[in-house]
Order: structure tokens, then C-alpha cells, then sequence
């Protein structure tokens, strides 16, 4: 039963896609944006927002990356009066928990802030007016295990999946102060949020070794073969624990996963048959949620035959 | 139509800077011919080290000798993260490793002891391969998503 004496959290909040969920993570947002709506959770997208400033900006200055995350934290807090900003993708909650950590403790990175933000023409982002959380901290409050098993009955039972955070939701552990806190927090060594959210839906957890190893997705360009060796790896680790599918909770290590997984094929002749799904997409699913609602198709890893299979379609 | 990068063009010869080809070579001898299962985790542990005595070497400095929670491969781990936070990001892996080689040696027997072993095989792979494609681009620029800028001034 859900614990009705705990006050609602997070049924409102400002939405982040950024970059990704507009492109390759287009099913993530469908799914996401799908799922919001079967739960009646309401997203707010921020108010022209822009570019965290991901990697490519990262790379070459880090105050102006602190500064573009820093203005769709402005822009949330003062275009659109929300204090929470959700952003699905794990670079952008990366980048943005980082700024808000940035302007807390780095005088410099303030300055910077505050000269281009008046440059600009906006109000300079203060750090409280909003926070950011990732789309398993949205879920994990504003419906929670009992809320989702209630809304599910077990319609994921049967299904064996890994669950692959990637390398960015975690690290580096400062910028993530809430985390780490004791029973009911996310942690940053064993990440566990999507484990729980899925088994409330009936799905059967494997125990994966590689759930927050490197994907490689930065390396895709350089160095394409090693990329693919190391999702390699985590396919098949995930093979080897008996996973049927692999939940993402990132736009750019899924596409890593699905591209990978048919470059491996190619380059080295090893095939893998374990599926590539969002977990907003298995959630989805268990909601009663149909498949095309949800992107689905939209995977490069097909997956219709095993949601046929295991008798996931409504 | 699924672009799939580089899919169809020859591979590059790629230099096997510390000799990672081999260490992986190793690993794979295992992965198909494992003998003893506590032997083969020792293996993999002192792979493991080996792995991060490359980076630590790399970095100019003297891999440590001292052990962190009874394991040189954990301190070898932090002393090559320091000043690297990016090095983290094979933190997890670095511990899964030392975790599957408790599993695997404190009670042998278990009859989940194949599954464990392979399993800690593909993590010892999945770490030769992330240090050796941070070494593979050293003097390029970083490897890791949470790379050390270029310019950090901010200027």
C-alpha cells in the first residue's frame, strides 16, 4: 500500500530535455513525457532553454559551461517560477548539479556567471533558487514503489533486466550532496534507484557487475574500436547474469549501447541479443502504455519481439 | 538507414602503449581456459594491479606497495585517481573486481562460481580497456566524459 501520510513531492516540476532528447534520445523523451502523463505528474519545459554545455564546451572552458547551465537554472527559477528542474539526460543533471556546486563554493566561476549573465540580459542564477534532480529521483518521489506497484501490479514479472547507470549519474560524488545520506538515499558506489522503481513494476533485477563502468562514449570518435570493446563487455556481462534487457537512464550511453551492439557485430563478428530500452520505457509498458507511445520503434535495439514474448503490449 | 561509425572502414593499427594487447591476451587465456577458480581470480587481481601500475607509471610516479580495504589493487586505484577525478570513473570497476575475487575465494565450492568468475573476467577486461584507451589518447586530449579541460583559467 502507498503511504498516503507522505506529502507529495515533485508533481510539478521544470523539464530539461536538452540536446539529446531532441535527436538520437527522442524515444527517452516521448517515453518520459508519456509516462508523466499516465502518473498525472506535470512538466513544465524550461523557457528557452539552451545547450548545458555538455562536453564539447567542458573541453574547452568550464566556466562558460558552468554559465549555460547556469542559465537554464535562471531561466527555470525566473521565466518559469519552478524550484526544480528535471533533467533526464546524465551529462545535462551532471552539468547542472555541478554548476549549482560551482556557484556555491567557486568565487571565480560566480564572476563569470555574473558578468555574462548581465551581458546577456538576465537575472544571474543563485544557487537554492532551483535544484536539479534526474529522472529517478522524479519518479522515486513524486510516485514511489508502493505508488508504482499499485499502478502496475507486477506487469514487468518474468522479465530479467540489467540495470546500467553509466559512469556520469554518480560521479564525481561532491557535486551530489544529497546522495549518500543513509537508507532511502541514492548511492554513489551502488546506484539502486532504477533497480527499485523497476522491481516495483515486477521486473526481476539481475545482480550486474558493470552497471556503472565506462561505456565509452566519449571515446566513440577517437577511438571507435575501444568504445565498442567496452560495450561489448557490458552486453555481454549482461548476457552472462541472464538479463534479457538492458534499462538505461541516459540518452547517450543507450545510443552507445545500440550502436555498439550492431558495430560489434560488424567489426568483430560477435553477436549479443540482449535489448536496449529506457527504463521510462519499461515503466511505460508496465503502465499500459503502448509500445509506439513510447518510442519504442525508435530503438535501434528491437525489442517488440520480446514485449510480444512476455506479454508486455496492452 | 543505421549509421554505425567506422563500421566499414579497416581497423587502425593502434599502438599498444603498455602493453595492453597482452594483458588482454591474458585475460581472454583465462576467460577459456580457467583451471583453478581461486588460482584464475588471483590472476585476474594481479592483472588488475598490473593494469594500474601502467597509468601510475605513466604518470611519472612509483606504484604504491601498501594495500586499502586488504587489497593493493584498491590503493593502486586511489593513488592513480589522485589529482585525476576523472580516473574514477573505474572506481566501481576496480571494486567489483576485488568484491568477485572475495566471492570467488571465500567459498570456492559455490556452485555459482563458474558464473562469478566470468563475470569478474569481463570486469578485469572492461578496466584493461578503459586505462588503455586513457593511454591510448594521452597528449590528445582526455578520454573520460568528465575530462580535465583544456583551459582551466576560464578566462
Amino acid at each position: 500500500m502507498a503511504d498516503k501520510s507522505k506529502p507529495k513531492t515533485y508533481q510539478e516540476v521544470g523539464y530539461y530535455p536538452g540536446c539529446a532528447l531532441e535527436g538520437t534520445g527522442h524515444a527517452y523523451n516521448r517515453s518520459t513525457k508519456a509516462v508523466a502523463g499516465k502518473l498525472g505528474l506535470k512538466l513544465k519545459e524550461v523557457s528557452n532553454w539552451n545547450c548545458c554545455g555538455a562536453m564539447e564546451v567542458k573541453n574547452i572552458d568550464p566556466k562558460i559551461q558552468t554559465y549555460l547551465s547556469a542559465r537554464v537554472l535562471s531561466n527555470a527559477a525566473h521565466l518559469d517560477k519552478v524550484d526544480v528542474v528535471m533533467a533526464p539526460c546524465n551529462g545535462c543533471y551532471h552539468n547542472l548539479k555541478k554548476a549549482e556546486y560551482d556557484l556555491t563554493y567557486d568565487p571565480e566561476s560566480r564572476a563569470v556567471v555574473d558578468r555574462l549573465s548581465t551581458k546577456a540580459g538576465h537575472a544571474a542564477f543563485e544557487p537554492g533558487q532551483a535544484k536539479t534532480i534526474h529522472a529517478l529521483d522524479w519518479i522515486k518521489e513524486a510516485i514511489g514503489e508502493d505508488g508504482l506497484r499499485e499502478r502496475t501490479r507486477g506487469k514487468l514479472a518474468g522479465l530479467k533486466v540489467a540495470n546500467y547507470y553509466g559512469c556520469m549519474y554518480t560521479r564525481p560524488r561532491h557535486i551530489f550532496p544529497e546522495k549518500d545520506q543513509g537508507p532511502g538515499s541514492e548511492s554513489t558506489s551502488e546506484p539502486h534507484f532504477m533497480d527499485d522503481l523497476l522491481a516495483a513494476a515486477g521486473a526481476e533485477n539481475v545482480d550486474f557487475p558493470l552497471k556503472t563502468a565506462c561505456c565509452g562514449g566519449a571515446h566513440t570518435l577517437s577511438d571507435s574500436d575501444t568504445s565498442t570493446k567496452l560495450v561489448l563487455n557490458i552486453l555481454q556481462a549482461a548476457e552472462a547474469c541472464g538479463a534479457e534487457v538492458i534499462a538505461t537512464e541516459c540518452p547517450t550511453c543507450h545510443t552507445g549501447l545500440e550502436m555498439h551492439q550492431v558495430r560489434a557485430e560488424k567489426r568483430f563478428g560477435v553477436k549479443t541479443t540482449v535489448k536496449i530500452m529506457y527504463f521510462t520505457q519499461l515503466l511505460g509498458l508496465a503502465l499500459g502504455i503502448k509500445p509506439r507511445k513510447l518510442g519504442v520503434q525508435e530503438n535501434i535495439s528491437d525489442a517488440m519481439e520480446l514485449i510480444l514474448e512476455k506479454q508486455l503490449q496492452s | 538507414m543505421t549509421v554505425i561509425i567506422g563500421a566499414d572502414t579497416p581497423p587502425k593499427p593502434r599502438k599498444d602503449i603498455g602493453g595492453f594487447d597482452a594483458i588482454e591476451a591474458r585475460i581472454d587465456a583465462i576467460a577459456s581456459n580457467p583451471g583453478s577458480a581461486a588460482e584464475a581470480a588471483r590472476e585476474l587481481v594481479t592483472i588488475g594491479e598490473e593494469i594500474l601500475e601502467c597509468w601510475i607509471k605513466a604518470r611519472g610516479e612509483d606504484p604504491v606497495d601498501e594495500e586499502r580495504e586488504g587489497f593493493r589493487l584498491i590503493a593502486l586505484h586511489r593513488q592513480g585517481a589522485r589529482g585525476e577525478p576523472s580516473f574514477n570513473a573505474c572506481r566501481e570497476t576496480v571494486r567489483e573486481l576485488a568484491y568477485h575475487y572475495n566471492l570467488i575465494t571465500l567459498d570456492p565450492s559455490h556452485p555459482d562460481t563458474e558464473k562469478r568468475l566470468r563475470l569478474a573476467v569481463m570486469v578485469a577486461k572492461h578496466l584493461c580497456l578503459f586505462v588503455s584507451g586513457k593511454m591510448q589518447v594521452a597528449g590528445l586530449g582526455e578520454f573520460c566524459c568528465s575530462s580535465r579541460p583544456l583551459r582551466s583559467d576560464g578566462q
